[in-house]
């Protein structure tokens, strides 16, 4: 037999799930040494794309000129739609609306009519800039309320949810409101903008390097966009330098336009837009128009919910449809509605495609019930927190399980989540110390608020939630991972690794985590509705079971054991009596012949959705969290401060708390930016004018809250089977935000004593809290 | 006359004498030197990916400074170390503390803005030994994370401080005085540079004489000092300027002196250089200079170039405004002095004459009783550009009438503007609520602002009025403004 005589026989591996582990790039991340797209060095001969874009809003166009481009210093090609050798298409819907180049119909500001390719970025910057477009001006409008005047069409199919009765109870007694809330978009920002590189091969071959979430769909569209067989297309992304929903499906048009002209020319192809064109022609979140109206109690009970959402989409579908069909899946938030009705409205505008962002409609349906929470709240004269809890869904068997989808809420902890962040915050000693502030502070109100979150897991097109992942276990024992989710900072690879290393008992090092590519794991979906971990970890998790099974096997076969007398054990194998090193055995089975690589896959159970209807079992389960924020304002200036915020966020059964911490941390930032300072501004042309950091200000170190305490509720299991039992983490903390707005809201409020709503919009920016406490100010 | 610029790149000494005026050196670094730690985020100068230290002899003898690569022309680097992220590990791979204390924290998730910190957090630590969580957050307001949310960065600042290792590893303290001496030896030529590439010409002048000269040669010519207004004509709208003369270097410009009655401040002298004594001389400015842009741009930026570009939102003309500073010109003929506002004359008007340029400005000490605040309204607090900034002095007499008072604001109008009508209207009155409720309207007829993605007219409005109110508080005894961390923290 083998010689087993000494080795280290180590209590536990390194890093296996559940455990704190740095993000595996963290070393390349600090000296500069990760690789992002840009630093690849570049073939000999590459190229650099440049981009024409439209200066109109919504315009046919009359002549192009593009002579001067041409006869720019260092330009090899220009390319207009006409050289497309496949579709003029990159919409991710199969809807053909969202053309690569514009031909004669112009639909925002800032949409690409040509392509230039020169010898550097600067000339190809500097040609394109020198284009003769002539255009001939059509009506547009960028805003919800301009697409109402104009009744512009939908991009995509509405979506209706319905339970109850909700006509016959919405006008009945004691208490109605009817408003409305409007609630700003967002940039992503993404600190690398995208970009793709294109390196051509023989037949029909190119490989693309992007920065993107979704790998299979940009094979795809560029494919589409080369009229050649998928096959002939390889994806490539090792690390996005954050992508947040903004490189879902926005890469499509880089990689295409990098392809087409690495094809045509036989030359490597670099697309990197300046940050100015990132944020003028991709799409962001969508802004939202929220017109509610509540039946309700004296206490503050819920009885009917009539809501219409209204999205900003853009000019084409990309999304749109998922993601206001998010928004109503969201509109119940934690809160059961005995009788409700929701329709969702994505309008078309002249404006760049709006499309996914961390939360997908998520964040603004759910913003909307808080507010509703909000109205209810002062028109009964109660704290909101009461009437939260008043309406929280119930336990199974409580008869206040059901949400409008009609899929039953079985998981529900948001109320011992809540309980705990409250005593845990003091928030009862809290606020009651902030409303004897409030009534001695002339120029300076606080406010406090907290919110609970629940957010439901899958991605609402059942197809979508499927993975793949390949494992090789080499015969040195070394092992090589991939699969197709994506790494963009979420530590994704990290988790995935983890399961493999745990599956296998063997320290994480061995495991090298490699760049996510369509050639090794084919037709995969976006890492994306923050399924990343579910999905692929499970799928990597299914490879490994495939290998450990035929090495359990081949174990019997050799040593003449039972099954149960094989046992993975840190870095050996226990089989019978004897103790092998992994390495060691591994070597044995691959002399013996056992095939040591296999392809895993996963497809989530348990779910379906039948839209017509608006009836099924969206999501696999819930993820829940709540957060208390108080901030102070200036009621001079509108200005304001983050004094503090508590976490309590539920991630079931953590598979890398240090990970999951940072996600939270971060979402909860990114989320606040979204509802503070974070503002779209179109002027009247229909151009974005907050088009960079120094006009579109995302949240500094300085912004968070000076008091910052988060935590996991480490007594959450994943009830459902998921690996690890963990739960998703990307999006869900993103809500927790929610609780800042409304506690400038309380801030803003009590210049009119509490006594009425301030019906504060997002992003509620200095400027809109001022306004706001200036309405207070006339009412009191 | 020398054609080249001399310079370290970490270790390497480079003569360069083939660039044009308007090359970067984020460009250099990732496209000639393929040295891509440091990133390419916005290429403007307000994400700080591409954060880079730079050291220069001052008077503080050898110190360094995080400034934006991507908007640091090449040709204001002679005689400078450039530090880049690559030269912080040891060889050996083992990381510098600064690093490992970011992996410790998990303050990487995307990683692109990482390095960026890293030279943030870098800079820092050379210079600060126990920084504040303040010193933290304010080193860190010119660097954008949109992953972490920050908190594992400023902890890994404190942890990094908090156990700062006596005999540690670090490359620019092993190498201070052999950098010294080459920087010395470089800075000593006596010679202007005139580098020219494909017939455009960066020039640098050898003193301020030689730049006068050059400039009444050349009165087309562009001045760049810290570039982080003109770094954005390039970088953004593909400008093709020629000649640029560099101006950053001159120590002339960059004396600060505190004078009997005031301080002088140089043309050449950064935000970061001014704020240590207009902290000690007026505070009020310290605090504001605290909220312009970040580290970087203040350390690059002068408050020279804040005033010589003439922007209506430039944050230093308001309060200067309002204290009475004068401003001295200069050109090859000679000098001229004239109040600040006087500069002033219309959008994109000044009253600077071809040739002339900002040589100095004079602010003086605010009275002994005198009451002054500035106040910088803006959508984020840290590193942005005002919507609305309102400086108000006030002098009241023995009865306490108004005897002296300036208000003027930048955002307000097209150019920074005092508010006449107000000032008209109090002085000689009691500074009292009942006064000043009464003259708030008075700022229509001083201000008709505009809307844009700052700000609407009407907050516009609305706010400069309430800023009055908040001074009057203020002077009151009342303080009204929100602070992030309490005055006597700072």
């Amino acid at each position: 037999m083998m010689d087993n005589t000494s080795f280290p026989m180590k209590p536990v591996i390194d890093g296996p799930m559940h455990v704190s582990l740095k993000h595996d790039s963290a070393h390349k991340h600090v000296t500069g040494q990760a690789e992002y797209i840009d630093d690849i060095p570049e073939p000999a001969g590459t190229l650099h794309g440049g981009l024409g874009l439209a200066d109109r809003a919504h315009a046919q166009i009359v002549s192009i000129d593009l002579e001067a481009v041409k006869a720019a210093p260092g330009v090899v090609w220009v390319m207009t739609a006409d050289d497309i050798p496949g579709a003029n298409d990159v919409g991710s819907t199969g809807r053909h609306d969202e053309p690569l180049l514009a031909t004669d119909l112009v639909q925002f500001h800032g949409q690409p009519i040509f392509a230039v390719f020169a010898e550097t970025r600067d000339q190809a910057r500097r040609a394109a800039l020198l284009a003769k477009i002539e255009y001939s001006d059509l009506p547009h409008w960028s805003d919800i309320a301009g697409a109402r005047d104009n009744g512009a069409p939908f991009v995509t199919e509405p979506m209706t949810l319905k339970r109850g009765e909700p006509e016959a109870e919405i006008g009945k007694p004691p208490l109605r409101v009817q408003a409305s809330m409007e609630i700003g978009g967002q940039e992503h920002f993404y600190l690398e903008s995208h970009i793709a590189f294109a390196i051509p091969g023989e037949d029909d071959d190119v490989i693309v390097w992007s920065s993107t979430q979704h790998p299979s769909e940009v094979q795809h569209m560029v494919a589409h966009v080369l009229g050649v067989p998928n096959h002939a297309i390889e994806v490539r992304t090792r690390r996005m330098g954050g992508g947040f929903g903004g490189k879902e499906t926005q890469g499509n048009q880089f990689a295409a336009l990098a392809a087409v002209a690495a094809k045509k020319l036989n030359r490597a192809v670099k697309f990197r837009p300046d940050r100015d064109e990132d944020m003028s022609m991709t799409g962001k979140r969508h802004d939202f128009r929220v017109d509610y109206d509540i039946a309700f109690d004296e206490d503050g009970r819920i009885h009917a919910v009539d809501a219409t959402y209204a999205a900003r989409c853009g000019f084409s579908a990309d999304l749109s449809g998922p993601v206001t069909d998010r928004a109503l899946f969201h509109a119940d938030s934690s809160y059961f509605y005995p009788h409700v009705h929701l329709t969702s409205q994505p309008l078309k505008t002249h404006t760049v495609s709006n499309t996914a962002f961390r939360g997908f409609g998520g964040p603004q349906g759910m913003l909307g019930a808080e507010r509703m929470i909000e109205e209810i709240a002062y028109a009964v004269g109660k704290d909101p927190l009461e009437v939260r809890k008043l309406n929280f869904y119930g336990q199974p068997g409580s008869g206040r399980t059901t949400t409008p989808y009609h899929q039953q809420v079985e998981d529900c902890v948001i109320a011992r989540i809540v309980d705990e962040l409250e005593q845990s915050s003091d928030y009862q000693a809290r606020r009651q110390a902030i409303l004897e502030f409030n009534e001695q502070s002339p120029v300076i109100r606080k406010g406090i608020a907290l919110t609970p979150v629940k957010f439901g897991i899958s991605f609402t097109l059942t197809a979508y939630n499927q993975a793949g992942a390949l494992v090789h276990v080499y015969n040195d024992g070394s092992i090589h991972l991939n699969h197709g989710g994506t790494e963009m900072g979420q530590g994704l690879y990290t988790k995935v690794a983890q399961v493999v290393a745990d599956a296998f008992q063997v320290d994480i090092d061995r495991v090298k985590i490699t760049a996510t590519t369509t050639g090794k794991v084919p037709n995969t979906s976006a890492t994306a509705a923050s399924s990343g971990s579910d999905l692929n970890g499970m799928a990597a998790y299914d490879a490994c079971r495939q290998i450990k099974e035929r090495l359990v096997d081949f174990a019997c076969r050799q040593w003449k054991v039972e099954k149960s007398e094989v046992e993975f054990l840190p870095n050996r194998i226990r089989i019978g009596g004897d103790t092998v090193p992994f390495d060691t055995f591994v070597k044995a089975a691959y002399y013996d012949r056992v095939q040591l690589s296999a392809a895993g896959f996963y497809k989530t159970p348990k779910i379906h959705w039948d839209r017509a209807a608006g009836k099924g079992h969206p999501f696999y389960y819930f993820a829940y969290g709540a957060c208390v924020s108080e901030v102070s304002i200036d009621t001079l200036t509108g200005e304001y401060m983050m004094d503090r915020t508590d976490i309590l966020h539920d991630v079931g059964k953590s598979l890398n708390p240090a990970i999951d911490i940072g996600q939270i941390e971060g979402a909860f930032v990114q989320g606040m930016g979204w509802l503070t300072t974070e503002e779209l501004w179109w002027d009247a042309k229909g151009r974005l004018r907050t088009h960079a950091p120094s006009t579109y200000k995302i949240p500094l170190a300085s912004d968070r809250p000076k008091i910052f305490n988060v935590q996991l509720a480490e007594w959450s299991e994943n009830a459902e089977p998921t690996v690890g039992r963990s739960k998703a983490v990307g999006e869900p903390p993103f809500m927790l935000a929610i609780s800042v707005l409304e506690a400038i809201s309380m801030a803003v409020a009590s210049v009119a004593d509490y006594a009425a709503c301030p019906r504060l919009d997002a992003p509620a920016t200095p400027e809109r809290v001022l306004m706001a406490v200036e309405r207070m100010k006339a009412l009191g | 006359m020398s054609s080249a610029i001399r310079f370290i790149l970490n270790t390497e000494e480079l003569s360069l004498g083939d660039f044009g005026p308007t090359e970067t050196l984020l460009d250099y670094l990732r496209l000639k030197r393929r040295l891509t730690g440091t990133k390419e985020g916005c290429a403007e100068g307000d994400c700080g990916a591409c954060t880079v230290l730079v050291g220069r002899l001052s008077e503080r003898g050898l110190i360094y400074e995080s400034v934006n690569a991507c908007i640091r022309l090449l040709g204001s680097l002679h005689g400078t170390h450039i530090v880049t992220v690559e030269h912080l590990a040891a060889k050996d791979g083992i990381l510098h503390p600064v690093q490992q204390a970011m992996v410790d924290c998990h303050g990487s998730q995307c990683g692109f803005c990482t390095p960026g910190f890293v030279m943030s957090l870098y800079g820092l630590w050379l210079s600060n030994e126990q920084p504040s969580r303040q010193d933290i957050e304010s080193a860190l307001q010119g660097n954008l994370c949109r992953c972490t949310g920050y908190e594992p960065i400023v902890k890994a600042a404190e942890q990094v401080a908090e156990s700062r290792p006596s005999a540690l590893f670090d490359p620019l303290e092993r190498d201070r005085t052999e950098i010294m001496g080459k920087l010395f030896s470089m800075q000593s030529a006596t010679d202007t540079i005139v580098v020219e590439k494909d017939g455009a010409r960066s020039i640098v002048p050898a003193s301020v004489e030689a730049f006068a000269e050059v400039f009444s040669q050349n009165p087309d010519a562009t001045v760049v000092a810290g570039a982080t207004d003109v770094g954005l004509w390039v970088t953004k709208q593909l400008r093709l300027l020629d000649p640029v003369i560099f101006i950053n270097h001159l120590s002339e410009l960059k004396s600060i002196t505190i004078e009997d009655g005031g301080v002088s401040i140089g043309a050449g002298v950064s935000y970061a250089d001014a704020q240590g004594v207009m902290d000690a001389v007026v505070p009020a400015i310290g605090r504001l200079i605290d909220r312009i842009g970040g580290s970087q741009v203040r350390n690059m930026g002068t408050i020279g170039g804040n005033i010589a570009n003439g922007s209506p939102i430039g944050d230093t003309p308001p309060p200067l405004i309002a204290l009475g500073a004068e401003l001295t010109l200069r050109s090859h003929s000679g000098r001229r002095t004239m109040p600040l506002e006087n500069y002033f004359i219309a959008y994109g008007k000044q009253d600077r004459q071809p040739g002339e340029f900002v040589e100095k400005i004079v602010v003086p000490r605010p009275a002994e009783d005198s009451h002054f605040a500035v106040y910088k309204i803006s959508k984020r607090r840290d590193e942005d550009i005002s919507a609305l900034c309102g400086a108000f002095y006030l002098m009241l007499d023995a009865e306490g009438l108004v005897e002296e008072i300036r208000i003027a604001f930048g955002g307000m109008a097209a150019i920074p503007k005092r508010a006449t009508h107000v000032e008209d209207m109090l002085i000689g009155q009691p500074w009292s609520w009942g006064v000043v409720s009464a003259v708030r309207d008075a700022f229509d007829a001083d201000f008709q602002p505009l809307t844009d993605w700052r700000a609407t007219a009407e907050y516009r409005s609305l706010t400069a009025k309430n800023l009055l109110t908040r001074f009057f508080l203020e002077t009151a005894g009342a303080p009204s403004e929100l602070h992030r961390f309490e005055l006597e923290e700072a």
